[in-house]
């Protein structure tokens, strides 16, 4: 007879044996590690809270002290790979697998681990396919999360840094799999429920606060001309004439300074109420200047940013809160909101090619996608029609028959020719096909697809990648506005002139800017301190920000 | 460090009647130009130092194409260059111009 | 020398008058602060004086060597006026630099009639011209010195990136009165430097709001290191160099006493404050904690009840 419920019945067995560790759901913080030893098992699929900003730190910690003798092996699905200790695991052998979304700040050290064979790579994701496939065939047997703090019933309040959790939680509680959570205290009350208690095994008090970063924060001071151009250009170029108001900016400094410019460059243009009036977005400090003006109706955020708590609390018309007043983040419907409801993605890139595929992988550093992908990229099962969506499949597909032919999310790669150390954005041939070689790997990291691609903005212009034919128009576009690159040097210059007389390329002169009024009087904050201003002194921007 | 020269011909005498002007200052991405009205009519030098070394075909090309675009006849700029980028030095060389068309 | 102007190109022409002094470059603060079109350079940037050791170094060299000196009038009255350009080597004294602000301070102690205003953004001294740069201030020092007791007032201002550190904090501890803004900074060490030398427990270098209560105008001005605090605007910085120009008494002997004991008064009182709070609670600065995050409106009135300037030290 086939027993249907082993799973059931290991985790009962699991429970009763770590709950000799706990007083109720609450185990102490020199027990964490012999808590682990007790409830993981060789092997077991194990999601540590790995989010984008916020940090499981001591579980971490926990977890890597642990006895490799009876835990080890373990198949780590996290969505960051951030901490130094994310790796350690690897070094340790307590894990030995892994499958994740993002490594930003360790993209170098697990460049080294892959090659080395230190880690078996199961495959790098998009968030929104990593959570998918909790579901489905990553479900995580252990989850590690963190949340600010517990009620003595074990509820928890997970605050403005929600971002993964209810996700994760909601994959291995309902799968038989075990939640232990660390807290930062232990209150009588929380603000409110954002994880109820069962849902959660255990629950640990840290010594300190988990760990959270400022990912979000771009200083108005660093904002160059070369930016401030791309930034009209888009504004004038694709925001205007499409009349984009459901948007997604990924973060980066020209669209801080299209944050920027829409209470000053946006305002002389008479676009307010037209455009940028609906977000997927985290709590951008950048764009409290445009919120103050009345640009924005609402924002969904996918995290919190650190310093903007109490501007959030002031501001609950505009952003998603509790009835506690804090945020409420979500990143996984945030995702999805960036998926099917927002017109535009528009984000920077490390390298584009002659298909206008993107990607940030170099041969030496590895940051994985994070939303990117999901974010950039057309949503062929979406349904319902907008202006800007509509507008988009006219120009991709002129001839079909109108009723037939969908739209097409309106996907923006911007940024200048040159990047940091003069490196070039353009190139024949992406660092990331050299990464698949050497790895062994089925596809290479492409963070955006040239086929998903609408429009390329640069400070020589705008490339509209719907309105050509053919894949000889498409890099001619490309080469069109790449500058000074070899690639742009390379260019055919009489195809670009017919492409530029066809609309296909557009100068900044044939939108009507001269470069040299990209200058840094345009942006309505010149500093994090004109931001705390704006904000009316709400806004408490992170130590490293301040110049007073 | 690399100097570099470019000689050009202009289409025609650049606008105002300044003698002088500077723009930009020297650092990491940065550059300055002093342009000086003391040339013929229909000529432009444009003399380099810079701190990037090995870009004299980039270098040539955007003075190539500043010189095509803006005419700056008569003016000789002289660059000290931090290792800008070409957009850069094009936005600096177009400000210089800028200025000197203005009344002395 | 010829009159020429050099309006840089980084501001458009309107709202000239409320642009950031922190962000405009050396030129541009001169040319707004002094009357309109009254700026001759001396040694300008098409002498192409350069400095003769950054060669050696392969380093790129700067027209004007990082410093633009010449005269203007102030509202209406001739003064002599440096700026240094913050951005280029950090603004630090080598050995053209600091010849061009010599020589400016020795015409004016011999001219005797027009006071001098020197713009400070420096991080001290030139490594790669240590010798040259260490002689500089030594030098400049002097001529400040000099010039004070030929009757001629100094006043620096302090608002720019680089601060006013190193030798420029000495001598900016030289100068008749003292003029700065909330990003401005007055030292002498840098906040690496200190911890490095003392360690971490004893100064972190990244916590920027420690670095601005102990080296920041707010503090200098609660202090009585400097003798104004104004906005980060060229209007305010001219209208504050106006103020002290018309308020600053003479220089004697007896100043210089007056200085020596104000510093030991300060050193008795406040020396064994751990943390530039602890001194302005002892001065009675209501809601102490708060000055860091006060508008310079609100700073700028406090100031004035807690802090009286005492106009016969320096």
């Amino acid at each position: 007879m086939t027993d249907w419920q082993r799973h059931r019945k290991a985790f009962d067995a699991l429970i009763e044996a770590g709950s000799k560790l706990a007083k109720g759901k609450f185990v102490e913080v020199h027990d964490a590690t012999r808590l682990m030893e007790t409830v993981i098992r060789p092997g077991d699929r194990v999601c540590l809270e790995g989010d984008n900003q916020k940090q499981a730190d001591t579980l971490c910690g926990a977890l890597l002290a642990i006895d490799t003798g009876k835990v080890n092996n373990l198949h780590m699905v996290q969505s960051g790979v951030v901490l130094a200790e994310h790796l350690d695991l690897f070094d340790r052998g307590v894990a030995t697998k892994l499958d994740y979304a993002y490594s930003g700040p360790q993209s170098a050290r697990i460049a080294q681990m892959l090659f080395g064979g230190k880690i078996e790579l199961g495959a790098v994701h998009t968030y929104l396919e990593l959570f998918a496939r909790y579901f489905i065939d990553l479900t995580p047997h252990v989850a590690l999360i963190a949340a600010v703090s517990a009620d003595r019933d074990g509820n928890l309040y997970t605050g403005p840094n929600t971002e993964d959790t209810p996700t994760v939680v909601e994959a291995t509680a309902f799968k038989n799999g075990i939640v232990i959570a660390q807290v930062n205290e232990i209150v009588d009350k929380l603000p409110r429920v954002d994880i109820p208690t069962d849902r959660v095994h255990f629950i640990v008090k840290a010594e300190k606060p988990f760990f959270v970063e400022p990912l979000f924060t771009r200083d108005p001071a660093a904002i160059t001309e070369g930016q401030i151009l791309t930034a009209m250009l888009a504004i004038k170029g694709i925001y205007a004439p499409y009349g984009v108001r459901r948007l997604n900016h990924g973060i980066g400094f020209s669209t801080a300074a299209i944050e920027l410019l829409l209470p000053t460059f946006g305002e002389k243009l008479g676009l307010k109420g037209k455009i940028a009036s609906h977000f997927a977005l985290n709590p951008h400090p950048a764009l409290i200047p445009a919120i103050e003006s009345g640009w924005v109706e609402q924002i969904h955020s996918f995290g919190s940013e650190v310093g903007m708590d109490d501007y959030i609390r002031a501001r609950s018309d505009i952003y998603f809160t509790g009835s506690d007043g804090s945020l409420r983040s979500n990143r996984a419907f945030c995702q999805v909101a960036g998926l099917y409801a927002c017109d535009m993605f528009i984000g920077s890139t490390l390298q584009i090619d002659l298909q206008g595929n993107s990607s940030t992988v170099t041969t030496s550093r590895i940051a994985g996608f994070g939303g990117a992908p999901n974010m950039g990229a057309d949503a062929r099962g979406r349904r319902h029609p907008s202006a800007p969506w509509l507008q988009a499949g006219r120009e991709s597909d002129p001839t079909a028959s109108a009723r037939l032919r969908r739209g097409r999310k309106l996907v923006v790669q911007i940024g200048e020719t040159f990047g940091d150390k003069n490196v070039p954005l353009f190139v024949e041939r992406l660092d990331a096909l050299e990464l698949a070689e050497k790895l062994n790997l089925d596809l290479a990291p492409v963070m955006i697809y040239g086929d998903d691609v609408t429009h390329i903005v640069t400070e020589e212009g705008i490339a509209n990648l719907l309105q050509c034919r053919d894949a000889n128009e498409r890099e001619q576009a490309i080469r069109g506005v790449a500058g000074y690159t070899e690639v742009g040097r390379g260019r055919d210059k009489n195809m670009v002139q017919r492409l530029r007389e066809r609309g296909v390329i557009r100068r900044p002169e044939d939108l009507g800017i001269d470069p040299l009024d990209a200058d840094r009087s345009m942006l309505a904050a010149h500093s994090i301190k004109d931001l705390v201003r704006w904000s009316g002194g709400l806004y408490a921007p992170p130590s490293k920000f301040r110049n007073w | 460090m690399e100097d570099l020269h470019f000689h050009h011909t202009a289409r025609e005498r650049a606008g105002g009647s300044r003698k002088m002007a500077i723009v930009g200052v020297v650092a990491s991405g940065n550059l300055e130009v002093l342009v000086e009205r003391m040339l013929a009519d229909d000529e432009c030098q444009v003399e380099i130092k810079t701190a990037a070394v090995g870009f004299g075909e980039l270098w040539n090309a955007v003075v190539a194409d500043f010189v095509e675009r803006y005419a700056p006849g008569g003016l000789k700029f002289s660059v000290n260059d931090g290792g800008a980028r070409p957009d850069t030095v094009s936005l600096r060389l177009a400000q210089a111009v800028r200025l000197m068309q203005e009344a002395g | 020398m010829p009159k020429s102007r050099q309006l840089a190109a980084d501001i458009p022409h309107e709202n000239t008058k409320a642009i950031s002094f922190y962000e405009s470059s050396a030129r541009t603060r001169v040319e707004l602060l002094v009357d309109a079109g009254s700026f001759s350079e001396f040694i300008g940037p098409e002498m192409r004086e350069v400095s003769p050791h950054l060669k050696i170094f392969d380093l790129p060299e700067q027209f004007d060597d990082g410093i633009v000196v010449g005269s203007g009038r102030l509202d209406s009255a001739p003064i002599f006026i440096a700026a240094q350009e913050g951005r280029f080597m950090g603004g630090a004294f080598g050995e053209v630099h600091g010849a061009k602000l010599t020589g400016l301070l020795r015409a004016a102690r011999d001219i005797k009639s027009m006071p001098v205003v020197i713009l400070f953004d420096t991080g001290g001294v030139r490594l790669q011209e240590a010798n040259a740069g260490e002689l500089a201030i030594a030098e400049i020092m002097r001529a400040v010195m000099e010039a004070r007791t030929a009757g001629v007032k100094v006043i620096g201002l302090i608002g720019g990136r680089s601060g006013c550190y190193g030798g420029g904090g000495l001598i900016a501890g030289c100068c008749s009165a003292l003029v700065a803004s909330e990003q401005g900074r007055i030292a002498v060490s840098g906040p690496e430097v200190i911890e490095t030398n003392r360690g971490v427990e004893e100064f972190d270098s990244r916590d920027r709001a420690l670095v601005w209560r102990t080296m920041g105008g707010k503090h200098r001005r609660l202090l009585g290191g400097a003798e104004a605090f104004t906005e980060d605007t060229v209007r305010d910085f001219r209208d504050a160099a106006v103020q002290l120009l018309g308020s600053t008494p003479d220089f004697s002997l007896q100043t210089l006493h007056a200085e020596q004991s104000r510093l030991e008064e300060r050193l008795q009182r406040f020396g064994a404050c751990l943390d530039a709070t602890d001194i302005w609670i002892a001065e009675g600065v209501p809601d102490a904690l708060n000055v860091p995050a006060m508008p310079a409106d609100q700073f700028v009135v406090l100031a004035d009840k807690v802090r009286r300037i005492r106009r016969d030290a320096r």
